[in-house]
Formats: C-alpha cells, structure tokens, sequence
C-alpha cells in the first residue's frame, strides 16, 4: 500500500471542556476521494477544521509522511492542503478575480496567471462573472469560487465541507462533475457531506461519523449497499 | 472678514486637511486589517517632525536611538515566542529583519546627519528612520494579542502612546523644533498668497492617496491586506499569515504618520507631544468615515482642516473644542440609523 496522504491518528477535538470528536483515525490514499458522511452535529466540520489547523486537536496529523501537529493554518496551506469551508468565507467585497488571485498568494505571478487560467476552463461561469464583486454571486457561483481559490494554490489535499450545502439539486449535480473530474488531475480529496447518496457514489472510500465517532468505514461502494447505511442515510425517511 | 481671508483661511484648511487625511487613511487602513485603533498614529507624526528638524540643523535625531530600543525589544519578544523552535535559518531571519534594518539607517543617519544633506534627502532619510518602527510596535504590543477583543487593543493602544511619548520625551527633550521649510517659494494666486510648502504638502499628499490605491487595488500584497480585513479567516486559508498583514499595515501606517510629521514641521512648531493633537484630528475624520470607507474619511478629514482654520479665526480659543464637536452629530445619526451588531470574532 502506498503512503497515505493524510493520516488522522485518535484525533481529538473538544471546544472548552465539551469533547466533539472522540479519537478519529482516518486516512486519505494519494489521488482518491474520500467522504466523511453523517448527520448534522456528528463533528464532520469540527474535524476538517481541525485538520487544517483553525482549531486545536488531540492525537495526531500525518500529512504526507510528514507530522504536521502544532502547525499553523498558514503552514499547512504552505505544504499543500487546502479547505473549502461550508461558510465558503469568501472575500465578499472583491472581485471574483481578485479572490482567484488571493488563492494563489503563496504562488508567483507567473503561476497565478497559469492556474486562473485552469481555474477558468473548468468554471467558465466564473470567467464570465470575474469582474463582479463575489458577494454577489449565487449560491452555485460562490461553491464554485471557493473551489476555485482553493484550487489556485495547487494543493495536494483538497477539503470541502458540505460543498452541496443549500444549492439546487441540477447545481449540485454539476459540482459533484466537477469534484470527480478533480480527481483525474491527481488532486486527493476529503469530502464532508449530508448528502450521502451523492458523496458515495463519487467517493473511493468512505467513513459514517455519529456523536463525534467513526461508526463505519470501508469502500464507497459497499457501505452504498450496506442495510444499516441505507435506512439510516440513504432511505427516502432519511437525510438524502 | 474679506473673502481674501476666507481663501486664505480654506487654503489652510485644505492643507491641514490633506494631512488629517493621510492620517485617517492609516487609522482606516490598520484598524481594518488588525482592528486596533492606533492611537499612537499622532506619535510617528511627532517622530517624523522631530527627525527632521534635526537633521535640518545637523545633529544626530533621537529617533536613531529610538529605533534601536523598538528593535531590540522585538528581536526580544519573537526571539522568546520563537525559542523552541531555534535554527540556524530562524536565526538567520530575525537578523535580517531586526538587527540588520536599524544598524543600517542608524549608521546611515550617522554618516549622513552632519552633511546637511538639504530638504528632501532629509525627509527621506526622516521616514526611513521612523517607519520601521511601525511593524517592531506591532510585533512587541499587538502581534501577542492577535486574538483579543478590540477594548483590549484598545487599551494596548492607549499605552504605546503614553509610552512613546514619554520615550519622545526622553530622546528630544521637551524643546519644541520647527523644520526649514522643503519648499521655500511662494507666489500669489489672484488676491491670494500662497507659499510653496501648502502647495508641497497637497501635491505630496495627494501623490501617495494614488500610490497607496494603485498598492491595495493592483498589487498581490496590497489585495492580501484588504482580504485580511474582508475576511481573517479567508485570509489564513489562503496562506495569508495574519501577523505579516499586521505589520505591513502598522509599516504603512508608521511611513505615513512619519510622511505627514515631515510635511508639517516646516509650518508648525512641534514638541513631543504634538503628535497627540493631529493624530486624533485624523481619528475625527476616520470616525465620520465609519472606520471603514476611505473616501468619506478622506474627504471629511478636509472638511474637519477646514473648520479648524475657521474656527482659529473666529474663535483661537475654542479652536479644538469644535473640531472635536464635529464628532458628535455624526456619532449620533450614525447610532440613530445603524442597528447595533454584537462584537462578532
């Protein structure tokens, strides 16, 4: 087996004295697509944020071979992972290009204006919007420029948090395309979703987290067939 | 009151005014991206001032040796929060940014300081002391207290200006000093005089208002400032690092504080704790701009110039009192028409 990209080792999580995420382990194989799924407050955001450092975390972080604990977001982004938050946390009062532009701050211009470049060709809609201000953009638009700005500072691991979040059901559709045609470029990809239907049909492998635990795991494909998982995420009563 | 005095009084106004609006444009700039109200603007105005009608007569100014202490306590305090973490390149840095900087425009100043060098290598020489001291202030007072509350700022604020201040003080004495003028024409427009150095000061003041907005709108690092201030978050998690916006606003905000302190030392005589005074004109102007719009405080800062050269005339006693009165109906209409927002971090 290859060397994980991401390894989670009993990571912890707690906000003052309330524990949200009890000991996750969790690993990301290099160039696959891995979801997190499960329902609202099980500790999906908590945890990814604690994987990029916005929060402080018990246990440990591996990121491509390499312990990253202690180390600040700004040193984490420098070393290749990426998030896109579920507030998306976007420069609202600039434009869609200066916003582009800002992801790839830590690049050189050179390397910017080829990544835009890239950027655009897999989000013409946001070629078309890049003089509008990004507060102004739809629900759709402003995912897509998230994405976008994460993916100017070519990061190895990309995040996304809830990247279907309050969007209709023809736009989610697109940005699921888009994710599964990120990962033929190489990129590997940790994905949070209540969406779980979708997140498992486009992930490689799969983790149910309930109450701050890891419940489940396996291949993608088999927890989509699994009864329990089923009832529980994929039935018409449930999430979906 | 003949309307040559009501010229002759707006164009005082107006170049009090570009001043304030430089310095509004600092508190603006450094409130947004750190959130903290820089009362010490006033001081680097004083610093500038003082710098240079020093090196107008040909002595060493105080603010060399100034710039050694703020230099040194901050290689002290990244040194102590860095101590874990020693390496040869770690060490390497801190010399580049704190030793090297200062020992070079201290020798500079040494060398240069009797040459009497004439006005405008002067003033250049003046900003290039005092500026740095902006991001050595920041690292020491306010880069350990990214987190806090904006009151806790605050406070942090009100003591860097006591004890710059006091270092003022300390350094040149409680002498005031006046600058020979950078310009010493004057020529009459119309029924007006008007002296080369209020020309001096607008076209300067106007030159860097287009410089910094060619900074925030066109270049990488002017964009990652505004980002910072947009959204602290969005700025981290592109690899913006939260401590380096704080100290280029603060070497900003220093430049400029310096900049307008070499402007007005020609026409204003300057003591220690001049810089108080300004400075809190310029925060008169940020206010009416809601710290927030640097247009509107721009523009009010010539309106608060304006009021200020008129009420000198009718009224020198009162002079300040109604300066300062301006604050009051725009703080009011702004409390009566804005809901309040709970401190959001």
């Amino acid at each position: 087996m290859t060397r994980s990209i991401l390894a989670l080792e009993a990571m912890t999580v707690a906000y003052g004295k309330v524990e949200a995420v009890h000991g996750i382990s969790l690993s990301v194989q290099p160039g696959s697509i891995v979801t997190v799924i499960g329902a609202n407050g099980a500790g999906k955001t908590t945890l990814l944020n604690a994987v990029m450092g916005v929060l402080p975390a018990g246990g440990h972080v591996t990121f491509d071979g390499a312990a990253v604990d202690g180390y600040s977001v700004e040193e984490r982004v420098a070393l290749g992972l990426a998030l896109v938050p579920e507030r998306r946390e976007l420069f609202s009062s600039m434009t869609v290009e200066d916003n582009l532009l800002l992801g790839g701050f830590r690049t050189t211009a050179v390397e910017r204006s080829r990544s835009i470049a890239e950027v655009f060709a897999r989000f013409p809609r946001l070629r078309e919007r890049r003089g509008q201000l990004a507060g102004t953009l739809s629900g759709g638009e402003r995912q897509m420029l998230a994405m976008g700005r994460a993916l100017m500072g070519r990061p190895r691991l990309l995040m996304l948090d809830e990247p279907s979040l309050g969007l209709a059901p023809l736009i989610v559709r697109d940005i699921f395309e888009i994710i599964m045609s990120l990962k033929k470029t190489g990129v590997s990809i940790l994905l949070v979703e209540q969406n779980a239907r979708a997140a498992l049909h486009a992930a490689d492998h799969a983790y149910v987290m309930e109450l701050g635990e890891v419940t489940a795991e396996g291949p993608a494909a088999s927890l989509a067939a699994d009864p329990r998982i089923v009832e529980s995420y994929l039935g018409l009563g449930g999430p979906s | 009151m003949d309307s040559t005095i009501v010229l002759f009084l707006i164009q005082d106004g107006i170049t009090n005014g570009a001043v304030y609006a430089l310095l509004a444009l600092a508190l603006v700039l450094v409130f947004a991206v750190t959130r903290v109200i820089l009362v010490p603007q006033g001081e680097f105005v004083t610093y500038g001032a003082l710098t240079l009608a020093m090196l107008d007569v040909g002595k060493v100014p105080g603010t060399a040796g100034l710039l050694i202490v703020f230099a040194g306590l901050a290689l002290l305090v990244e040194g102590w929060s860095s101590r874990n973490r020693m390496s040869a390149q770690l060490i390497g840095r801190l010399g580049l940014l704190y030793v090297v900087p200062p020992l070079v425009i201290v020798l500079l100043t040494l060398w240069l300081a009797p040459m009497k060098l004439g006005p405008l290598p002067q003033a250049l020489l003046a900003i290039a002391i005092v500026a740095p001291m902006g991001p050595y202030l920041y690292r020491i007072a306010f880069q350990p207290l990214a987190e806090a509350s904006i009151l806790v700022l605050l406070i942090a604020a009100v003591a860097a200006h006591l004890s710059m201040t006091g270092l003022c003080l300390l350094f040149f004495g409680p002498e005031g000093l006046r600058a020979a003028p950078l310009s010493g024409a004057s020529f009459t427009l119309g029924p007006l005089p008007v002296s080369g150095q209020n020309v001096a000061i607008c076209i300067a003041a106007i030159g860097l208002m287009i410089a910094l907005y060619l900074f925030f709108g066109r270049t990488i690092l002017g964009k990652a400032l505004r980002a910072t201030a947009v959204n602290r978050l969005g700025a981290r998690l592109v690899g913006i690092r939260t401590a380096l916006s704080g100290q280029i606003a603060f070497l900003i905000a220093a430049a400029i504080g310096a900049f307008s302190g070499v402007l007005i030392a020609p026409v204003t005589t300057i003591y220690y704790d001049s810089g108080f005074l300004i400075g809190l004109k310029g925060f008169v102007a940020a206010i009416v701009g809601g710290l927030v719009s640097y247009p509107l405080a721009a523009a009010a800062a010539v309106f608060v110039g304006i009021v200020e050269a008129f009420a000198s005339f009718w009224a020198s006693a009162f002079k300040e009192i109604i300066v300062f009165l301006i604050i009051i109906p725009v703080l009011l209409v702004r409390s009566l028409t804005t809901t309040h927002v709970e401190e959001d971090e």
